[in-house]
């Protein structure tokens, strides 16, 4: 399945700025379940120069700055990626406690690096005491991860404009409820806080549902959700805010410790201070996007 | 006085004089054996302090303090807001080390330097120490200190770990053992130097009979690794210290060194990254950056990649280095390595790394993460020291043995409860030397750092270092912040030392440079306004001092001249009697609170002389530092509150004319120069202007003594006096002092130079017309001189026609005033994050 993403990012500040510095990461990356076909960057006003690498994790990043003195600045990424059709299944998997500060095999210990609390997810008691209804004496993880995702996703109320960036996770815990961002955090600080590894993933969703299926939520905006390391099998994604296996409609930009380290777009200005913004995705099957185009 | 040349090694063990009184515990001295018999490498050193004998000595020391003071040696105190610095402690007794010791000492730290060196390469390449299982993944994964962004970065050379120290202790053998490991920008290095300037002042002789090693070479080496580390431009690199600013600790360090080194001092606001590339903002335009040698920490250095909040940095910077456009010393990321947490595995790294046994131990730690160390801690947890096992900036370690049996408990809670964010250090600080505490020598424990600098393939390290001692007797803790003290380290030679000097190198050949378009444009503002409130200050003292002697003096008549003198002096009117404005007076001179006050003005001048410290003389810094002691140390007479107060204005007088003249002499007439003395001018002719509006406008008649007054203050009674004799007239008083362009204290005068400054300011070429300020100055100038100063004096419909010049002159100097500073200083615009949206919002 062929997927077109436009992701759009609009500021505009009070006054002129001389000097505007930006790090990107709205390149979705290549995965076991996912190419990226295209993907072109257009920034108004063109930057002198765009700098692409990749960050720590492996994700894509791009660099550029604005020299000129400008009164706003626009991004817009567009890609194309195919995705493996099939959907995620829970895979078998060993008792939940066997994993728990694994390294038996290299890429055990490799994955271990997710496994510690991060800038916007701690660990913690109160998180491990949330977790351990799913997670009994014995039980496969994967399936006891597949249910924390259920209880989260059921115990959770999706809610815009409550949280921000910033709230921390365990005011997300007591006050039950959040946006994706929150969830995923949530969940995976949950996860380690029992010993787990897992990661945080940034992407898209489909905007519209295929025939016959519901709209998934927060398909209007950059998505995430969580992958967990699971031993013998690999990392396995778990969407808590849909309460799914991420499948076609999911499409990755990249993985990291937390939001921190893979937020789309980070900026430095110099000179301004007020500055608004505005963000737009558009995720569309590309026969739709031909079919709409004729 | 003589010294001794040989002094008697076979001395007995009676110790008299110096160290006569000194008596060490049970640990290890480094200056007495346990029996009480000096040490052998001491005895030169003690026996010439006893020939000087004990006044002499103390009167030395008093030579040292002031030294001090002079050179302003300070160190900043956070959380004190008032004080903020305070002198640099210097202990005068060095610790003396034999050549042998340091010789073997410096052998067993190259290879730790060299060991965290490969280290840190790993760390941010292949992290094979990770997965070979040499170092624990949550001690790197968790830390702070770990910088992502800072992965795969290519180094000019392959060398991260330009400078390194490390904090010794002496142990209980007479061995050394590393406490701690300072690889993120560790200071001292500078204080050192002064510590050694001060101490071979005070005792020029020992020093010299001591054969102490220089401690030149090392930065020589600094040097030359620096400047090897260019990317580009090798020959005439451009090197700057990054200070985070006069906030910092240790700013006065960043200044000294700066100037020492001879680099320029800059902020992170200073600099600007374009296409990858780092410049420096100076009048002249961008000028490219080669190498930084940073005193910033390292994840405050880049708020796009690193440490978001932070503008103590450059934005922008990271992926300069990333395509090897500038050098960053240390490497951006080696604050990782101040993880007391890797302490316990550097052994095993040093086999895995290096092939090699570590050599230079490290005091005993163990790090919670592990049960087995888990265990240890718990049960031995009375007799260790706690610290983070992270890098922590400024957080005191836990004495256990200093707790209450609940703090204890509640200490072992904690660690239960998080037993990977602690480690645990054997307590080891127990030897002790000689420290002069209030004219008596006694024995305090200490911390020693070493200083390490790349040098070729291997480090060059520091003959001497930085001691500093515990405050108490019983205290473990050595600190700035908390008051302790420092000392040089002597390594005595076994022979004659050859003198070195930084400032010829026999390697290097200097590039001649002049001019000076390489100005800062922060520094060219802050040099500007040090002129203006230095000239402000002191045209506020003079007429002061004038208010003065009239308020002592005069009764009756003279009441007048004393109204108008003091309204112009605080704005207000106050009633003519004597002593009506004692108060207002003193407040006006005392009080840093009244608005535009002399005490106000005077601290704007100091703080800007700070911020420039690596800009003006030592001579006109301690000119400005005693001006300001001066003014805040004045206590008034209760009874008589203005009866000294003269004799301290015409010092403070003395103080600004020696300032000026200072610069007027010693400085080049760079852009420098030029900005510091147009301040002065601006503010001259604004301060003589308000002067002549305040006085002559409101004067209707003749009236001498006011005139003799406005004479006095404005310096030119006898200019006056030589060309009119002793009559006194307003419009010739105007035109001396408003309209000659002969009479270097008229406002023309001040107006005909700031031409000439900018005149030659450097502009761009683009735009040859743009120039308003120059316009402006045409205007004023021709105003002035196109004016009939006698017929201006005499009435006009709404007062006197001079009343409107004065006031024209005074807005376009303002005018002017700001145009320079959007033409030169237009720098100043902070950086900000743009707000990020999260996910899903």
């Amino acid at each position: 399945m062929k997927l077109r993403v436009r992701h759009t990012t609009e500021y505009g500040y009070g006054e002129t700025v001389p000097l505007c510095h930006n790090l990107v990461h709205l390149q979705p990356r290549d995965t076991d379940r996912q190419q990226c076909l295209e993907h072109e960057l257009s920034i108004t006003p063109a930057p002198a120069a765009i700098r692409t690498g990749d960050d720590f994790f492996g994700n894509p990043v791009a660099w550029f700055s604005l020299q000129e003195p400008h009164r706003g600045l626009s991004i817009t990424a567009l890609s194309t990626v195919e995705l493996s059709a099939d959907a995620q299944t829970t895979p078998n998997s060993e008792a939940w406690e066997l994993a728990v500060h694994c390294d038996v095999m290299p890429a055990d210990a490799a994955a271990r690096e997710f496994a510690f609390q991060s800038p916007y997810i701690p660990v913690s008691p109160k998180l491990a005491d949330y977790a351990r209804p799913s997670f009994p004496r014995g039980r496969p993880l994967a399936e006891a991860a597949v249910d924390l995702m259920r209880r989260i996703n059921r115990e959770f109320k999706f809610v815009s404009g409550v949280t921000t960036v910033g709230t921390p996770v365990l005011d997300v815990l007591r006050d039950r409820r959040g946006v994706c961002q929150d969830f995923s955090h949530l969940m995976i600080a949950c996860m380690r806080s029992l010993g787990l590894a897992a990661r945080y993933v940034s992407g898209y969703l489909l905007t519209r549902p295929p025939p016959g299926k519901p709209r998934l939520v927060g398909a209007d905006a950059s998505h995430a959700w969580v992958s967990l390391w699971v031993p013998g099998h690999g990392w396995l994604d778990l969407d808590p805010t849909n309460d799914c296996l991420p499948g076609p409609s999911h499409v990755t930009v990249g993985w990291a410790r937390d939001y921190g380290d893979i937020g789309p777009v980070r900026g430095v200005i110099v000179g301004g201070h007020q500055h608004s913004l505005k963000v737009a995705v558009d995720v569309i099957p590309v026969d739709e996007e031909i079919d709409a185009d004729s | 006085m003589a010294p001794r040349m040989t002094p008697d090694l076979a001395e007995p063990a009676a110790v008299r004089g110096f160290a006569q009184s000194y008596a060490p515990g049970e640990a290890y001295d480094e200056m007495m054996e346990p029996d009480g018999a000096l040490r052998p490498h001491w005895r030169m050193f003690v026996s010439m302090l006893d020939d000087l004998g004990p006044e002499e000595l103390q009167r030395r020391w008093v030579d040292a303090k002031r030294l001090i003071h002079d050179n302003g040696i300070t160190h900043n105190v956070y959380g004190d807001a008032s004080g903020l610095e305070r002198p640099w402690n210097l202990d005068s007794v060095p610790l003396l080390t034999e050549q042998a010791t340091w010789d073997k000492l410096s052998v067993d730290l190259v290879q730790r330097g060299l060991l965290l060196d490969k280290l840190l390469a790993d760390l941010y390449g292949p992290r094979r120490v990770i997965s070979e299982g040499l170092l624990p993944a949550e001690l790197v994964y968790t830390s702070h200190a770990f910088l992502r962004p800072c992965r795969g970065l290519e180094l000019p050379t392959d060398r991260w770990l330009h400078l390194y120290a490390a904090d010794l202790v002496r142990t209980p053998d007479g061995g050394f053992s590393v406490l701690s490991d300072r690889t993120q920008a560790p200071f001292g290095a500078g204080y050192t130097l002064e510590n050694r300037i001060v101490l071979s002042r005070v005792l020029p002789n020992v020093f010299r009979q001591c054969n102490v090693q220089r401690l030149a070479p090392f930065f020589v080496a600094l040097r030359r690794t620096l400047s090897g580390l260019a990317p580009s431009n090798r020959d005439n690199p451009r090197v700057v210290l990054l200070t985070p600013g006069p906030y910092s600790e240790t700013y006065f360090e960043h200044a000294y060194l700066a100037r020492y080194l001879g680099y320029t001092l800059v902020q992170g606001n200073d600099l600007t990254v374009r296409d990858a590339r780092v410049f420096l903002k100076t009048l002249g335009g961008l000028q490219r950056v080669d190498v930084i040698l940073r005193r910033v920490d390292d994840d405050f250095c880049d708020p796009l990649e690193l440490h978001g909040g932070s503008y103590l940095g450059v934005p922008g910077l990271l992926q300069a280095v990333r395509e090897r456009n500038v050098a960053v010393a240390n490497g951006l990321g080696s604050g990782v390595l101040q993880t007391p947490g890797f302490m316990p595995y550097l052994p095993g790294l040093c086999r895995f790394l290096l092939g090699e046994e570590l050599r230079a131990p490290s005091v005993r730690t163990w790090w919670c993460g592990e049960a087995d160390a888990l265990s240890y801690v718990l049960n031995n947890l009375s007799s260790l020291v706690i610290k983070s096992a992270y890098p922590s900036r400024g957080a005191d370690p836990t004495f256990a043995a200093e707790l209450s049996r609940d703090a204890l408990a509640t200490l072992a809670e904690s660690i239960r409860a998080q037993p990977a964010r602690f480690v645990a250090q054997e307590q080891v600080m127990a030897a002790t030397l000689p420290a002069l505490i209030d004219g008596r020598v006694e024995p305090r424990r200490f911390v020693t750092r070493a200083y390490l600098v790349a040098d070729g393939d291997s480090y060059a390290v520091m003959s001497g270092g930085l001691t500093r001692v515990t405050r108490t007797a019983e205290s473990f803790v050595v600190s700035l912040q908390k008051g302790g003290g420092s000392k040089d380290v002597w390594v005595q030679s076994a022979g004659p030392v050859s003198p070195i000097t930084l400032l010829t190198p026999a390697t290097e050949k200097v590039a001649l440079s002049r001019g000076g378009a390489d100005l800062p444009s922060r520094v060219a503002d802050d040099l500007y306004w040090l002129g203006r409130y230095v000239q402000r200050s002191e045209s506020k003292v003079r007429l002061a001092r004038a208010v003065i002697s009239r308020s002592v003096e005069q009764g009756g008549e003279g009441g007048r001249t004393l109204a108008v003198l003091t309204a112009a002096l605080i704005g207000s009117r106050v009633a003519a009697a004597p002593y009506a404005c004692e108060r207002p007076l003193l407040s006006f001179l005392f009080d840093p609170k009244y608005p535009g006050g002399l005490r106000g003005n005077v601290t704007s001048v100091y703080r800007l002389a700070r911020l420039l410290r690596d800009r003006i003389s030592i001579d006109a810094w301690r000119i400005l530092q005693n001006v300001e002691s001066d003014l805040s140390e004045f206590k008034p007479d209760a009874d008589e509150p203005l009866a000294r107060v003269s004799e301290l204005l015409n010092e403070l007088i003395v103080g600004f004319a020696a300032f000026t003249g200072l610069s007027t002499d010693s400085m080049t007439r760079g852009l420098a120069y030029r900005f510091l003395d147009m301040g002065q001018r601006v503010e001259r002719a604004a301060q003589t202007t308000h002067l002549l509006r305040d006085t002559l406008v409101t004067t209707d008649q003749n009236e001498s003594p006011l005139l003799e007054a406005v004479l006095e203050i404005a310096d030119s009674s006898l200019t006056y006096r030589r060309r009119y004799l002793t009559h006194l007239e307003p419009h010739a008083v105007a035109d001396l002092l408003l309209a000659d362009e002969t009479n270097p204290r008229s406002v023309a005068f001040q107006l005909a130079t700031i031409d000439g400054h900018l005149a030659h300011l450097p502009r761009d070429s683009h735009h040859p017309h743009a120039q308003p300020d120059r316009q402006l100055m045409l205007k004023i100038r021709t105003a002035i001189q196109l004016a009939d100063v006698e017929s201006c004096c005499g009435p006009g419909p709404d007062g006197p026609p001079l009343a409107d010049l004065l006031d024209d002159t005074l807005d376009q100097l303002e005018s002017v005033s700001v145009s320079v500073a959007q033409t030169f200083f237009a720098h100043a615009k902070a950086a900000s994050s743009l707000l990020g949206l999260g996910a899903g919002r």
